[in-house]
């Protein structure tokens, strides 16, 4: 029988309980800093495991997912704006744009494959950084102060930072048991068969761009709801947070986690994050070191930080 | 009728400028597949050698030279060092090791330039305003731009179809393994290609300086546009690259210049001003779309594989 009990599965667990206990910490610390640092990093992990659905189990390497965060966060912004304050409606709102968008861009970009994907992708997202720098009513480039966090009806306060952190971390677990059941449904298990071999698939009966693109149209509706959560972390959403460079960050936080892990990009996003804030205090110039760790984890550590904990567990 | 011909050539000069960019990528794209994103990295770089060398040597002239020469180097030895372990290997590989290199230079240029842009000077004699047609002036180094331009895309075109090595880079880009095989050194030929789409990238950021400020980040938008291109004109394709980049450049010279009044006849006058430099920065991603959805191949697609 396979042994459950591994360095992988212990990291995981510790890191899940880490992120549980983390509020406890900052509060006898008195270290309000790190719980912020923390909530940012939640919510990137959720953006970042949504990417792994798509790019890890679905060999779709989508180079514009940081459109979804800009989606997400527009529609709680832009509703906030007209005077709807209530998450009841802005969050579904954010998460039906979000799906919409992906059912739209995933219909049209699913007919090309590797490179061309990626381009595509990347046109599109870099179309709704147009679109949202061209809303003048909404800020423009300039952006749009939220001046009032989503409410709930008193059910819980976005504005106290420990409900908010256990709001982003509920639905960074959430997300994730959902992609764990995803990957491991009759569903999943197509998707990847599509990955790995697409004519067999078809042979065998299955419509292959049809579950692609329900797959496509998941993971971007989860990564509206981290775009959501992101709008009320930061009460400021402008398009520079959905330019084509923060797609290719949250590419980078799965791949340093490991592609197609379920929690790799969990790890991957909280050490992405840690060393840019970690690196930042020590050097204003903390790209100077990032960017080459970057080409050295391609060249050297495929399979990142979870394939690193696999070899190590192998012994 | 003077503007319409004007913004005709600004955006003839532009189209020319992307070709210089996309030539490069292209290239490296079609022979080696490798998907560069530090391409436009290399055009800053381009940028800054040239506004630095014209700084030290107080003449415009020996300064591009000079920085034609450092960005060639500079791209040879970045080959060298760290892309020729990419080849093969998949294309997320190579997207995420160049991004690495985005922020490498980035970073690597505020260091040592500092934060703050820089301003390449024109000499006195490419300010003047030439006549073209009778009553139309047009500046005199955006007319150069277009001639420098266009004597780099026909030298480019007899290298690549008239000359021993462009015949090899041509077999590189139909087969890699079968001109490996046929006993083609083929690493050099690699170096040299890469070293010839950093020369050309350098040369349109050195180019492009004078008109723009020198400034961190500066390749990363027009890179995106030099992708857009390739795709568009097929890659691997020099000849789809110019025909896409003179018609990408046409479009978004014109739609900046045309469309606010033409929005205005519509909107109210300020949120016209908005929308149309949005409006005609989508009209190329939507172009792209439109083309990778009826020919994913792209509009001139090169020899297959």
């Amino acid at each position: 029988m396979k042994s459950h009990i591994n360095a992988r599965n212990v990291i995981v667990a510790l890191v899940a309980l880490g992120l549980t206990l983390l509020p406890a910490y900052s509060a006898l610390t008195g270290n309000i800093f790190i719980l912020t640092l923390f909530t940012r990093i939640v919510i990137f992990a959720l953006a970042a495991a949504s990417l792994n659905l798509i790019m890890g189990y679905g060999g779709m390497m989508s180079f514009g997912h940081a459109a979804y965060l800009g989606i997400g966060g527009y529609a709680v912004g832009i509703l906030a704006h007209e005077g709807i304050g209530s998450g009841f409606i802005q969050w579904p709102v954010a998460l039906a744009l979000s799906a919409l968008y992906a059912l739209v861009i995933g219909a049209l970009s699913l007919r090309t494959r590797g490179v061309y994907f990626i381009m595509i992708t990347l046109a599109f997202a870099q179309m709704a950084y147009y679109i949202a720098s061209g809303l003048s009513r909404y800020g423009g480039d300039d952006g749009l102060t939220i001046y009032k966090r989503s409410t709930f009806g008193g059910l819980i306060d976005l504005s106290n930072r420990v409900q908010f952190y256990y709001l982003c971390l509920f639905c960074l677990f959430g997300g994730v048991y959902l992609i764990w059941r995803i990957v491991n449904s009759r569903f999943g298990m197509v998707v990847q068969g599509v990955r790995s071999n697409e004519q067999r698939m078809q042979a065998i009966g299955f419509h292959a761009n049809r579950y692609r693109l329900v797959c496509f149209v998941i993971s971007g509706t989860i990564c509206g709801l981290a775009g959501a959560l992101l709008a009320n972390n930061t009460d400021f959403i402008s398009p520079a947070g959905m330019y084509w460079t923060r797609s290719g960050e949250l590419m980078v936080m799965v791949v340093f986690g490991g592609m197609g892990s379920l929690f790799g990009p969990v790890l991957g996003t909280i050490v992405f994050l840690l060393l840019e804030e970690i690196l930042s205090q020590f050097t204003e110039y903390w790209a100077l070191i990032m960017g080459p760790l970057l080409l050295l984890i391609v060249l050297f550590a495929r399979g990142g930080i979870m394939g690193l904990l696999g070899r190590l567990s192998r012994g | 009728m003077l503007v319409l011909v004007e913004q005709s050539l600004n955006g003839l000069q532009f189209g020319l400028l992307l070709f210089l960019l996309a030539a490069g990528l292209t290239l490296v794209f079609g022979i080696m597949d490798f998907v560069n994103l530090a391409h436009g990295s290399l055009y800053m770089m381009g940028a800054y050698f040239a506004a630095t060398f014209v700084a030290w040597t107080n003449s415009f002239v020996l300064g591009i030279l000079l920085a034609l020469g450092a960005t060639l180097l500079l791209g040879i030895a970045l080959e060298f060092i760290a892309l020729r372990h990419l080849y093969g290997r998949d294309h997320l590989d190579q997207v995420l090791a160049t991004f690495g290199l985005i922020l490498f230079f980035n970073d690597a240029v505020r260091l040592i330039w500092g934060p703050a842009g820089l301003s390449l000077p024109l000499p006195a004699w490419l300010t003047v305003p030439v006549q073209i047609v009778p009553g139309v002036f047009y500046p005199a180094y955006r007319l150069s731009i277009i001639v420098v331009a266009l004597a780099v895309a026909a030298l480019l075109y007899i290298v690549v179809m008239r000359t021993k090595i462009g015949m090899l880079i041509r077999a590189g880009a139909s087969n890699r393994e079968m001109i490996g095989a046929l006993g083609i050194n083929i690493k050099l030929l690699f170096t040299l290609v890469f070293g010839l789409g950093a020369a050309l990238a350098g040369l349109a950021g050195l180019m492009q300086a004078p008109i723009l400020t020198v400034q961190i980040g500066m390749g990363e938008n027009i890179l995106i546009l030099a992708f857009v291109i390739i795709v568009i004109g097929g890659i691997g394709s020099i000849r789809g690259a110019f025909m896409a980049a003179i018609f990408v450049g046409m479009i978004d010279t014109l739609g900046r210049a045309f469309l606010p009044d033409l929005l205005r006849t519509v909107l109210s006058s300020a949120a016209a001003s908005t929308a149309a430099p949005a409006l005609s920065s989508m009209l190329i991603y939507l172009l792209m779309a439109i083309v990778l959805v009826v020919r994913p191949e792209g509009l001139f697609p090169a020899a297959k594989r």
